[in-house]
């Protein structure tokens, strides 16, 4: 096989940095740092099935500020990714392609995002207030 | 065999051999996903500093076991197929990607298979 002086795709950082391109690698840094998370999940359920206990562990992990703080991060991440997600499988249909479209949605997902995290944070706060 | 061209090999099955199957999954386990995690959030906002029985209660519920089991196995399958594909584009070294989509898949399993079986053990305990 021969190499010939084909035309390259410009490197990453000749490109000037868009709004567009943050979005779609946090989906990526969301996606994997939900896998992390789904550790927290499978350690609930499992201290829930141990006992009082071990779900008084968890709890208590939970309810210090580094844990609050990886939860916080979790929620983000999880409503970010649910958001532009969404997102992706309206381009899979085929649809949203158009530049302003295309901005429009970026925003869209930013918004509800950071909205739906605020929410269910004040929710949950509520809950241990009242 | 002989008389197949390269192009109906390729044509539906592509350089990796797995057609759109991997496409197809990530999809499906995602439409899944949007009302499953937009359940779940709300459910475990509810058992915020409630304390183990009402988790019990919350979990042992037979509407909330089966969808938590939905939500295990769509989560691990759409987490482990989208690991593949970061490690896929990231990891060049050919044993390395290997030895990484095989640990990540079997750890998906085992971590799936545990949860799945702790919801279980909740949700039959009586």
């Amino acid at each position: 096989m021969t190499t010939r002086d084909r035309p390259l795709s410009p490197h990453l950082q000749i490109y000037r940095w868009q709004w567009t391109m943050a979005l779609s690698i946090m989906h990526r840094m969301t996606g994997v740092a939900l896998v992390g998370g789904t550790l927290l999940l499978v350690w609930w359920l499992i201290a829930a099935a141990m006992g009082p206990l071990a779900y008084a562990q968890i709890e208590a992990a939970m309810a210090h500020w580094l844990g609050r703080l990886v939860l916080f991060g979790w929620t983000f991440a999880l409503f970010y990714h649910l958001a532009n997600g969404i997102r992706h499988l309206f381009w899979d249909a085929g649809w949203g392609y158009e530049l302003r479209t295309g901005y429009a949605t970026a925003w869209l997902v930013a918004v509800v995002s950071v909205g739906l995290t605020l929410l269910a944070w004040a929710i949950g706060y509520g809950i241990i207030g009242g | 065999m002989g008389f197949r061209t390269p192009l109906a090999r390729a044509r539906g099955l592509g350089s990796a051999r797995e057609g759109a199957g991997h496409w197809w999954a990530q999809r499906l386990t995602a439409i899944a996903l949007v009302p499953l995690c937009v359940w779940f959030v709300a459910g475990i906002l509810g058992l915020i500093g409630a304390g183990h029985g009402a988790a019990l209660a919350w979990i042992a519920s037979p509407l909330n076991a089966v969808l938590l089991v939905l939500l295990l196995l769509a989560v691990f399958h759409h987490g482990q197929l989208g690991l593949q594909v970061v490690i896929e584009d990231y990891v060049h070294t050919e044993w390395c990607k290997i030895a990484l989509i095989v640990a990540v898949k079997f750890a998906s399993l085992v971590l799936g298979l545990a949860a799945v079986f702790a919801v279980a053990r909740i949700a039959l305990a009586g």
